[in-house]
C-alpha cells in the first residue's frame, strides 16, 4: 500500500506545539501565511514582527527571521527592517490593542507614509493575552473584564473600524476585512494575505488584511459557538469586504 | 587627519555618523538638536542612506530598533523631553542586545523646561532611564570635534559590545562653532552579525527578542548583560586629566562644565593655588578608578561641577567612598556655571588647607 500525504504542516512552519487556546483563529492565521510563504518561495526573504499579545511568541511556530516589537510599535519596527532592506517581504502581525489602541499612531502614519510592507490585523475584540479586557474594537454592549456591564458607548466610545479608516489613506494600496470563522472565510483570507504579499513583492506598496478571529476563551463560548457569533454578530459591526484595491490585479 | 572646517557641534555629530558608515537615521524634531536632523536630511541621500522623520520620539527609537535588527548601523538623537518619550524603546534595545548610536543634546528640564543647555539628564543616561537592569556606554563630549570623533568611536563600541552607545551632549554643545577635522584614514571596525535579520537563507529563522516566558530566559540574558558590562568597565574607561601630579583640589566636571573647569584652572594656578582637573569622557563606564586612587592622595579635596542639581557627584562620592572632601557647584534651569563661581569654591578649599 502507498501512503500518500494529503495534509502536512507547510515548510516554513516550526515543528512544535502552539500555546493558543484549542480552537483560536490565530492557529489557521499563522498556517495561511507559512502556506503562502512555501507557494511563492518566501521562507528565505521573509522577516515578520511578532507583536505584544497573544502572537508574541510567533517566531516559536514561523521558521523565518522575527523580530519582537515593543507593544504597538510593529509599524515602526517594520518601517526600520524594510528601509534596511527593502529587497525582503516584511509582514507586521499584531492585535486590536496592540494596533488600533497604544499603536495606533506608529500604525497610521506607516500607512500614510504608504511602506512597502503588508499588516495583519487580528481582530478579536478584545485583549486576549491580559485576559479579555476592552478594546478599541469591542463591539457596543460586549461584556469584558473591564467593560463589565457591556461596552457602554457614552464612556468607552465605539469600536474602531480599521480597515475602513487604513481605506482613507491616500497611499495605501490594499485594505481588506476579512474572517476565519469558516471555509469561506478561510479561504478568503488567504486569497487577501496572497495579494497583500504580492502587492508587497512587485514595490507597489502598502496592504492591509484585517481578520475577524475568535477568542473563544474570554468570550465564554465554545470554539464553534464563537466562530458562529463572528459570521452573525461581529460583521454587523465589522462588515466583509474590501475597502481599497488600487493592487492593479497583483 | 583631513581637513580643518568649521562646523556646530550637532553637524559634527552627523558628519561623524556618516564617517562611521551610518546608513540610517531615524528622528523627530526638537531643539537644540535640529542642525543633526536637517544635515542628515540632505546628506544621507548622497551617500545612499536613508533619512526618515518619524512621526513621534516613540517611532522614531523603535525604527532605530527595526533597522538595528536587521543588522544596519542605525542612529537617532533628539533632546531632553524626547529621549524621556524613548526611554522604552532604549530598554528593548539594551534587552534585545541591539546596537545603536543616541544622542541626548541636553536642555533645561524637568517637564518642557527650556531650550537652553542643561546636564540634568545624567542619571537618566548613565543609570538607566527605562525599566530594567541595563547600561549604555555614555560619551560626554565637550567640543564639536568630540562630537564628531565619539560619535565614530561609539559606533565601532556599540556594534563590538552589542550594547547601545548614548551621545550625552548639551545645547551649547551642539550649537558652538569650531574648526573640526575628519580622519581621512578611519576605516569602521564593522564586525559580523550573525543573529541579524537578514532573511533566512540556508539556516533556521533569526529571532531578536527580550521576553522569555519560561524560569531561566530572563535570567540567563540579564547575566550576559551584566557580564558585557563588567568588560565595558574593564576596557573601555575614558578620561582627560589636567594638571592632576601635583594637584590639592581636583574639579570633577564633563562636557560644557569641564571646559568653563578648565578656564577656572588656569587661572587659580596663576594665583598659585594647586588645582587639576579630571574630566570623565566616558559616563558608563566611569572613572571610578582614577578618582579612588587620587582620593588617597593626603589632604586631596574634590569639587564636582555640574549643569544640575548635583547628579554625578553622587559617583564621584561613591568612588571616594568618604576618604575626601567633596564640594558641589551646580547650576540648572539653563544656566551655566560662572568661573567666578569656581574660583570661589576652589578659595573656600584652600582657606581651609591654609588655616
Amino acid at each position: 500500500m502507498t501512503k500518500s500525504i494529503i495534509y502536512d504542516a507547510p515548510q516554513s512552519m516550526r515543528k512544535a506545539c502552539m500555546h493558543y487556546c484549542p480552537g483560536c483563529g490565530h492557529g489557521t492565521a499563522h498556517r495561511l501565511i507559512c502556506e503562502i510563504i512555501d507557494e511563492l518561495n518566501l521562507r528565505e526573504k521573509t522577516i515578520a514582527i511578532a507583536p505584544v499579545g497573544c502572537a508574541v511568541n510567533a517566531y516559536n511556530y514561523w521558521n523565518f527571521d522575527v523580530s519582537e516589537a515593543a507593544h504597538g510599535r510593529a509599524a515602526a519596527v517594520a518601517t526600520g527592517i524594510k528601509r534596511v532592506h527593502p529587497d525582503k517581504v516584511v509582514l507586521c502581525y499584531q492585535g486590536d490593542g496592540d494596533l488600533a489602541s497604544i499603536g495606533m499612531a506608529e500604525t497610521i502614519h506607516a500607512a500614510n507614509r504608504g511602506e512597502n510592507f503588508t499588516v495583519v490585523f487580528i481582530n478579536n475584540t478584545n485583549y486576549g493575552m491580559t485576559g479579555g479586557q476592552m478594546a478599541p474594537t469591542t463591539v457596543i454592549g460586549q461584556k469584558t473584564t473591564t467593560s463589565p456591564n457591556g461596552r457602554d458607548p457614552l464612556t468607552d466610545g465605539f469600536p474602531i473600524k480599521m480597515a475602513e479608516l487604513i481605506a482613507h489613506f491616500t497611499a495605501v494600496k490594499y485594505s481588506v476585512r476579512t474572517n476565519v470563522a469558516d471555509v469561506k472565510g478561510v479561504r478568503e483570507t488567504k486569497k487577501a494575505l496572497k495579494k497583500g504579499i504580492m502587492l508587497q513583492l512587485n514595490g507597489g506598496g502598502y496592504s492591509f488584511i484585517e481578520i475577524l478571529s475568535n477568542c473563544n476563551t474570554n468570550w465564554g463560548l465554545s470554539p464553534l459557538k464563537s466562530n458562529e457569533m463572528i459570521l452573525k454578530e461581529l460583521v454587523k459591526t465589522f462588515p466583509l469586504g474590501v475597502f481599497k484595491d488600487e493592487t492593479g490585479g497583483a | 587627519m583631513g581637513k580643518k572646517i568649521l562646523m556646530k557641534g550637532n553637524v559634527a555629530m552627523a558628519e561623524g555618523a556618516v564617517i562611521a558608515g551610518c546608513r540610517h537615521y531615524f528622528a523627530y524634531p526638537i531643539t537644540p538638536q535640529n542642525e543633526v536632523s536637517e544635515y542628515l536630511a540632505s546628506r544621507l541621500p548622497e551617500v545612499g542612506g536613508v533619512f526618515l522623520q518619524a512621526e513621534s520620539e516613540v517611532a522614531s527609537i523603535n525604527m532605530v530598533f527595526g533597522a538595528s535588527a536587521a543588522g544596519a548601523r542605525v542612529m537617532t538623537s533628539t533632546s531632553s523631553p524626547g529621549y524621556s518619550l524613548m526611554q522604552e524603546g532604549v530598554s528593548y534595545l539594551a534587552a534585545a542586545r541591539l546596537p545603536a548610536v543616541l544622542a541626548n543634546v541636553q536642555r533645561g528640564g524637568p517637564g518642557l523646561g527650556n531650550i537652553a543647555p542643561g546636564q540634568a539628564d545624567y542619571f537618566q543616561a548613565v543609570k538607566g532611564g527605562g525599566h530594567g537592569d541595563y547600561r549604555l556606554i555614555v560619551f560626554a563630549p565637550a567640543s564639536p570635534q568630540d562630537m564628531l570623533d565619539y560619535t565614530i568611536l561609539a559606533f565601532d563600541l556599540s556594534d563590538k559590545y552589542r550594547v547601545p552607545a548614548l551621545i550625552l551632549s548639551d545645547g551649547i554643545i551642539g550649537q558652538m562653532m569650531e574648526t573640526v577635522e575628519c580622519p581621512e584614514d578611519y576605516v569602521p571596525q564593522t564586525v559580523e552579525k550573525p543573529w541579524a535579520l537578514t532573511g533566512s537563507v540556508n539556516r533556521d529563522g533569526n529571532v531578536v527578542r527580550s521576553l522569555w516566558l519560561d524560569d531561566v530566559g530572563v535570567e540567563k540574558n540579564n547575566d550576559i548583560l551584566q557580564s558585557v558590562y563588567r568588560e565595558i568597565e574593564s576596557n573601555e574607561v575614558r578620561y582627560e586629566g589636567y594638571l592632576l601630579d601635583d594637584a590639592e583640589i581636583v574639579i570633577v566636571a564633563y562636557g560644557l562644565s569641564s571646559r568653563i573647569a578648565r578656564q577656572a584652572v588656569d587661572r587659580a594656578r596663576r594665583e598659585g593655588i594647586a588645582v587639576g582637573l579630571l574630566r570623565p569622557i566616558t559616563l558608563f563606564p566611569f572613572p571610578t578608578e582614577v578618582i579612588s586612587e587620587l582620593a588617597n592622595k593626603e589632604n586631596i579635596s574634590f569639587l564636582v561641577v555640574e549643569m544640575s542639581a548635583g547628579q554625578m557627584v553622587e559617583d564621584v562620592r561613591l568612588a571616594i567612598e568618604g576618604r575626601a572632601p567633596v564640594d558641589f557647584y551646580g547650576t540648572y534651569g539653563g544656566r551655566i556655571p560662572e568661573e567666578e563661581h569656581i574660583i570661589e569654591k576652589i578659595s573656600r578649599f584652600s582657606l581651609h588647607k591654609e588655616a
